[in-house]
C-alpha cells in the first residue's frame, strides 16, 4: 500500500492537514527492508547452528560445503551436508510453522497463553500419529501419508472439542477456562498416548519422543514437506491478518465491524491443524515454541498481526534453532530432547505472562 | 432521500421472538424506526433490552424478522450488514497494546474487500475524522492499554464513526462512565444523527436520559412491549409505576430536589 511507516503528527493540523499526511498513516505492515532483516539473521542463525555441534566445522569451510564444492574433509561434508543441514531446516520450519500457529491462535481466542501444547492440540494431533503407526492405518490416495492425515485429522478434532467445551463451560471464552480445559485434555491424550505405546512399543518410538519432541535424524523430505505446508499455511494465515486484529480486540467487535466470525474462525482453526499435524508428526510434540516466540516478537513489532504474524515465521525459526542447539551441545555427548529446552523457557514464561495479565484484569 | 415531509423507514423489527428453553426472552416485539430518530430501549433488568440489541445486529439467532431499508438482514453478507447497521457493546476490554488509530482503523473493515486491506481510499481521512470528532487526535498513536474506561469508550466510538453506518446500537454505553463521558458522548451521538439518512438505537438504563435524548422510547417488561411511541407518551406516570412497580415520576422529582 504505502511507503511510510513514519505517522504523521496531525495532532496540530487537525483534520485540514490529515488530508495530505494521512496516506502516510496506511501502512499497517512491515516495510521490504524489514523483511530483509529478518531473512538475514535467519539466514545467520542457519549458518551458525550448522557449524557448531559435537564437531565444530569453521564457518568458511561449511559455506563452501553448503555451495557444493566437495571438500577437502569428507567427513566434514557427511556431516554437514548429510546430518546437520536437513535437521537445522527442519529445525527452522517447524519452529517457523508452530510459532505462527500460536500467533494465529492468540489472536483468534484473545488468549496470550494459547499455543499448540497448552492448549492440548500438539497431544491430540502426537495421539493421532500414534493410533495411525500402531494400528497400521493409511489411507488408499495417501500411502505415505497416513500418519500425517491421522495427525492432522487429530489436531483439528481436539481444537473443536477443547473450543466446544470452553463454550459450554464459559461462554465468554475466558484465558482460564480454555488453558485449563486445554491442559486437562492435553493429561487425557498423554495417558491414551502411553497406554499404547506400552502396548505397541516395538513398532513406536519412545514416549520421550512423542511428548518432548526432537528433530535428531530429520530428512531432507521432511524438510520439504513442512516447508510446502508453512507455505500454503503462512499465506492462508497472514492473508487473515486484519480479521485477527479484529478477534485480538474482541469476537463480538470482530462481529460489529463486519468480520464473517465463522468462516474466518474455521479457516485458521483447519490451517492451524495442518501445520501442527505435520510438525508433530515429524518432530514430536515441541512444547512451548508457539507462546515464547510470538511473546518476544510483539515486543518488537507490536500486537497488530500484519507486522506481528510475518515476523512470527522469522522468530520462531531463529527461537528453535538456538534451542536446538542449546539441546544438542548443553551436555556433549549426551543430547537433550528438544521439547525439554522450549519448556524449560516456556514454563517460565508462561508463569510471567499469566501473572501480568492477571493483574491487569 | 426524504426531507422535511417524508421519512425513509430505516428499520422495521417484526414478530422478535427469542426462547430459551421454557423461558421467553423476548415476545413477539415489533417497532419501527424512522431516519432522524433515537430510540430509547428501557425496562427494568431481565426485560430483555440487551436482546433486542443481539437479534437486531445479528448477534444472536430469532425467530421473526428484522427489515433494514426494507431489506431482511438475514439477506446481507457481513460486511454489508456492517456498513449498515453498527453496534457500541457495553463492554470493550482490550488485551493487547493495539494503539487508538489502529482500533479505530478496524471500523472501516467493512469497505476494503481486499485480503491486505487495499481499496478503501476514504480510509485514512475517514480514520482521521473520526479522531476529531472524539477528541482523540492527539491520543492517536498511544497504547488503548492506557487509556481510561472513559477514553476507551470513546476509541470505539470513534471506530463506530469510522464505520460510518446508517443506523447506530448503543447497548447501555453509560455503564462504566462517568457523568462528563456520559454527556460526552451523548452529545456526540446526538450530533451525528443530525446528518440525514440516520437514526439511532440504544439500551438506557438512566430514564432521565432516555427523555431528554430519546426522541421514540419502546418500554419492556419481560420480554413484550408496554408502549411504544414518542418519548413523551411512553414515559408517562401510569406506564412506568405499572412496569417498575413503583412511582418513578415521585422518585425522580425527589432525587432531583436534591439539587436544588
Amino acid at each position: 500500500m504505502n511507503r511510510s511507516t513514519q505517522s504523521s503528527k496531525t495532532a496540530e493540523g487537525g483534520a485540514k492537514h490529515s488530508s495530505l499526511f494521512s496516506r502516510q498513516n496506511t501502512r499497517e505492515g512491515s516495510a521490504p527492508w524489514v523483511f530483509l532483516i529478518y531473512a538475514a539473521v535467519t539466514a545467520l542463525v542457519i549458518l551458525l547452528c550448522v557449524c557448531v555441534g559435537s564437531v565444530t566445522v569453521p564457518p568458511g569451510q561449511t559455506l563452501r560445503i553448503l555451495f557444493g564444492r566437495a571438500s577437502e574433509s569428507v567427513s566434514f561434508y557427511s556431516i554437514i551436508r548429510v546430518v546437520r543441514l536437513p535437521r537445522v531446516l527442519c529445525v527452522a520450519l517447524t519452529g517457523a510453522s508452530l510459532s505462527l500457529c500460536g500467533a494465529a491462535m492468540q489472536g483468534l481466542l484473545k488468549n496470550p497463553l494459547a499455543d499448540g501444547s497448552t492448549l492440548g492440540v500438539s497431544s491430540g494431533a502426537s495421539l493421532g500419529a500414534v493410533l495411525s503407526i500402531a494400528l497400521g492405518l493409511t489411507f488408499p490416495a495417501l500411502p505415505f501419508a497416513g500418519t500425517m492425515v491421522m495427525a492432522i485429522l487429530f489436531a483439528f478434532l481436539s481444537l473443536v472439542v477443547i473450543m466446544s467445551l470452553a463454550y459450554k463451560f464459559d461462554n465468554s471464552l475466558s484465558t482460564n477456562t480454555i488453558i485449563l480445559i486445554g491442559i486437562i485434555f492435553s493429561m487425557f491424550a498423554n495417558a491414551i498416548l502411553s497406554l499404547i505405546i506400552t502396548f505397541a512399543h516395538d513398532k513406536l518410538r519412545t514416549i520421550t519422543f512423542w511428548t518432548m519432541g526432537s528433530l535428531a535424524g530429520s530428512s531432507y523430505g521432511n524438510a520439504l514437506v513442512l516447508a510446502v505446508v508453512l507455505f500454503i499455511g503462512s499465506i492462508i494465515i497472514i492473508s487473515r491478518a486484519r480479521e485477527l486484529n479484529a478477534f485480538a480486540i474482541g469476537e463480538d467487535n470482530a462481529r460489529n465491524i463486519g468480520v464473517n466470525v465463522k468462516a474466518v474462525r474455521i479457516s485458521i482453526l483447519i490451517t492451524v491443524a495442518a501445520l501442527i499435524g505435520v510438525c508433530v508428526s515429524i518432530g514430536g510434540t515441541i512444547a512451548f515454541v508457539g507462546l515464547v516466540a510470538p511473546h518476544i516478537i510483539r515486543f518488537i513489532t507490536g500486537p497488530n498481526h500484519k507486522r506481528l504474524l510475518p515476523a512470527a515465521v522469522f522468530g520462531g525459526a531463529v527461537f528453535l534453532m538456538f534451542a536446538d542447539l542449546v539441546a544438542r551441545t548443553l551436555l556433549r555427548p549426551l543430547e537433550l530432547p528438544l521439547g525439554v529446552v522450549t519448556s524449560l523457557v516456556g514454563a517460565v514464561l508462561f508463569v510471567i505472562i499469566f501473572y501480568r495479565s492477571r493483574r491487569k484484569g | 432521500m426524504g426531507g422535511d415531509h417524508k421519512k425513509q423507514l430505516m428499520l422495521e423489527a417484526r414478530g422478535l421472538h427469542v426462547q430459551y428453553g421454557d423461558y421467553v426472552v423476548l415476545d413477539s416485539v415489533s417497532f419501527d424506526l424512522e431516519e432522524g430518530q433515537w430510540l430509547m430501549i428501557v425496562g427494568p433488568n431481565g426485560a430483555g433490552k440487551s436482546t433486542i440489541v443481539n437479534a437486531v445486529s445479528g448477534g444472536a439467532p430469532c425467530t421473526g424478522e428484522v427489515l433494514c431499508l426494507g431489506r431482511n438482514i438475514r439477506s446481507f453478507k457481513p460486511h454489508e450488514l456492517a456498513r449498515h447497521i453498527g453496534v457500541l457493546a457495553q463492554k470493550n476490554a482490550v488485551g493487547y497494546s493495539f494503539t487508538v488509530r489502529e482500533v479505530i482503523r478496524l471500523g472501516r473493515y467493512a469497505y476494503s474487500k481486499g485480503v491486505f486491506g487495499g481499496g478503501d481510499p476514504g480510509c485514512e481521512a475517514a480514520i482521521d475524522e473520526a479522531l476529531r470528532l472524539t477528541g482523540l487526535t492527539e491520543l492517536e498513536n498511544k497504547s488503548v492499554l492506557q487509556l481510561s474506561g472513559g477514553e476507551l469508550q470513546r476509541v470505539f466510538l470513534a471506530q463506530l464513526f469510522s464505520q460510518d453506518p446508517k443506523i447506530m446500537i448503543l447497548d447501555e454505553p453509560m455503564n462504566h462512565l462517568d457523568l462528563v463521558y456520559q454527556k460526552q458522548l451523548l452529545g456526540l451521538v446526538s450530533d451525528w444523527l443530525k446528518t440525514p439518512g440516520r437514526a439511532v438505537i440504544s439500551v438506557m438504563h438512566d430514564l432521565s436520559l432516555a427523555k431528554a435524548f430519546g426522541t421514540q422510547v419502546l418500554l419492556l417488561q419481560h420480554g413484550r412491549v408496554v408502549a411504544d411511541g414518542p418519548a413523551g407518551e411512553v414515559l408517562t406516570r401510569e406506564h412506568l409505576s405499572q412496569v417498575y412497580g413503583m412511582d418513578v415520576h415521585e422518585w425522580m422529582n425527589e432525587l432531583l430536589s436534591q439539587w436544588s
